[in-house]
């Protein structure tokens, strides 16, 4: 088989999860190197009261997870997460903001403002990325960064906790991978180590 | 530029021209997907189209400054917020004769109520004048009747208890059908006014303004703006609070004001 590898022109990737989500994201990161040069952005489902999900997963990995600040300037090797309650869209500049407008999919933050706003920002160097979850967030996102020429990757429905994000993903776009989780970090981690 | 982000350049200014509202210097990501949103929900085929719709038609402009003005909020929202002014900022405000709070960008009251509860649970309520402000005229009029869907109430309650409340929350409402009507007495020392945060001025001497996620919305520039004029309107001593993700850091007026409750965006204008 063929070993699947990432084009070096993809800057940043954004990656949506709900239910299991915690757990899917620590097999991935758990395959990526410290330190890298493009951009690693993520949206979980969680309870508006949560600490966050750069607290969870920061205290077990080495590489830089921070929550996105508003007006804050996206850089590098940086993994940004979503603050719960708020949703994160990215501005032309490169730059995150926030909004506490309504839940999108029953969701805030949800998975298709990120996505949506960052296709419009990094439209063919974007990777969007549809994880374990039980709703429908995500799908729209992700088509609209198939149609600016972006990648579309979506976790094996069998695979996953919650299917019917990924299977919805899955009917909405036409993805270019299905993987497990740990293909997924393996395929980042050979992106990153560019 | 992209041809898209020129349509919506040229919408904004049609609006301001027009109508005088300003989002010329809002965030842009957000105004784009609710512009878009919007053209997807309706027979329009460009932004374009939208602008010249939105010029020749005055109610479908009115439906599209409620999609642009974005107003989701909750009474006691960020419990820990008003536990932090319950005991942290109250304290110093008593021992002022008479108290002026200004409450900018109060959507449809429910901040503006929560504040009044606190006061008068505090003593503090019957010395206190307070500014309720917003630019959309029809979410000012909802914040004045004070009536909430009932089903929002178990949330509320839950805050307000979490908020550090004293009474039973349903001491402040009256439930009627499947709304929950706002105790009159709570309406009485407050002002409600239209007051726009991009285009209007100081209007008075504060001891406390609250303008909470309003400036997340902004593009750095507004944000100077609205901050500078904030400081402007703070008597010495006074209090900012912002919103839990909002900060004065990178702004002009950050050297002007210091944090006092450690967790939370309350400021202090400096003596």
């Amino acid at each position: 088989m063929r070993k699947l590898e990432l084009d070096n022109k993809y800057e940043a990737v954004v990656i949506g999860a709900s239910v299991g989500g915690i757990e899917a994201l620590r097999v991935i990161f758990a395959f990526l190197p410290a330190a890298f040069k493009q951009t690693i952005i993520v949206v979980l489902h969680l309870s508006p009261q949560s600490s966050g999900l750069a607290q969870i997963l920061s205290r077990k990995f080495r590489m830089i997870i921070k929550e996105a600040e508003e007006k804050e300037k996206i850089k590098g090797g940086v993994v940004y997460t979503a603050p719960p309650n708020y949703h994160l869209m990215i501005e032309d500049d490169k730059t995150f903001s926030l909004s506490v407008s309504e839940q999108v999919n029953y969701a805030r933050p949800s998975i298709d403002v990120l996505f949506e706003t960052a296709a419009d920002v990094y439209r063919e160097s974007l990777i969007g990325i549809i994880l374990t979850g039980g709703n429908k967030d995500g799908s729209q996102g992700l088509k609209k960064i198939k149609e600016l020429g972006g990648l579309a990757i979506v976790q094996d429905p069998d695979t996953a906790e919650g299917d019917s994000m990924p299977r919805n993903a899955i009917a909405v776009s036409e993805v270019d991978h299905i993987l497990t989780l740990d293909k997924i970090g393996l395929l980042l981690s050979g992106w990153l180590r560019q | 530029m992209e041809s898209e982000n020129i349509e919506i350049k040229l919408l904004l200014e049609a609006i301001y021209l027009k109508y005088g509202y300003d989002f010329r210097n809002y965030s842009m990501a957000s105004i784009k997907r609710r512009l878009f949103h919007r053209l997807l929900a309706s027979e329009l085929k460009s932004l374009s189209e939208m602008q010249n719709k939105l010029l020749y038609d005055t109610a479908f402009f009115e439906t599209m400054l409620l999609d642009l003005s974005i107003n989701v909020t909750e009474m006691f929202r960020d419990p820990l917020f008003y536990l932090a002014l319950r005991t942290k900022v109250i304290p110093i405000l008593e021992t002022y004769p008479f108290i002026k709070v200004w409450n900018a960008g109060c959507s449809s009251g429910e901040e503006v109520y929560s504040m009044a509860i606190l006061l008068k649970e505090e003593g503090l309520y019957q010395r206190t004048q307070i500014y309720a402000t917003d630019f959309n005229e029809v979410i000012l009029s909802k914040a004045k009747e004070g009536i909430f869907p009932i089903d929002c109430m178990k949330q509320y309650t839950s805050n307000y208890i979490k908020a550090g409340g004293k009474n039973s929350f349903s001491d402040y409402y009256t439930a009627k059908y499947d709304s929950a009507m706002i105790e009159r007495d709570l309406k009485t020392n407050v002002v409600f006014a239209d007051h726009n945060l991009v285009t209007d001025g100081v209007f008075g001497e504060m001891n406390l303004i609250m303008c909470r996620n309003v400036l997340i919305y902004f593009d750095k520039k507004l944000q100077n703006r609205a901050l500078n004029l904030f400081c402007e309107s703070l008597c010495h001593g006074g209090f900012l609070c912002l919103g839990s993700k909002e900060s004065i850091r990178f702004s002009e007026c950050a050297d002007n004001f210091e944090n006092v409750v450690e967790g939370q965006v309350i400021y202090r204008k400096k003596l």
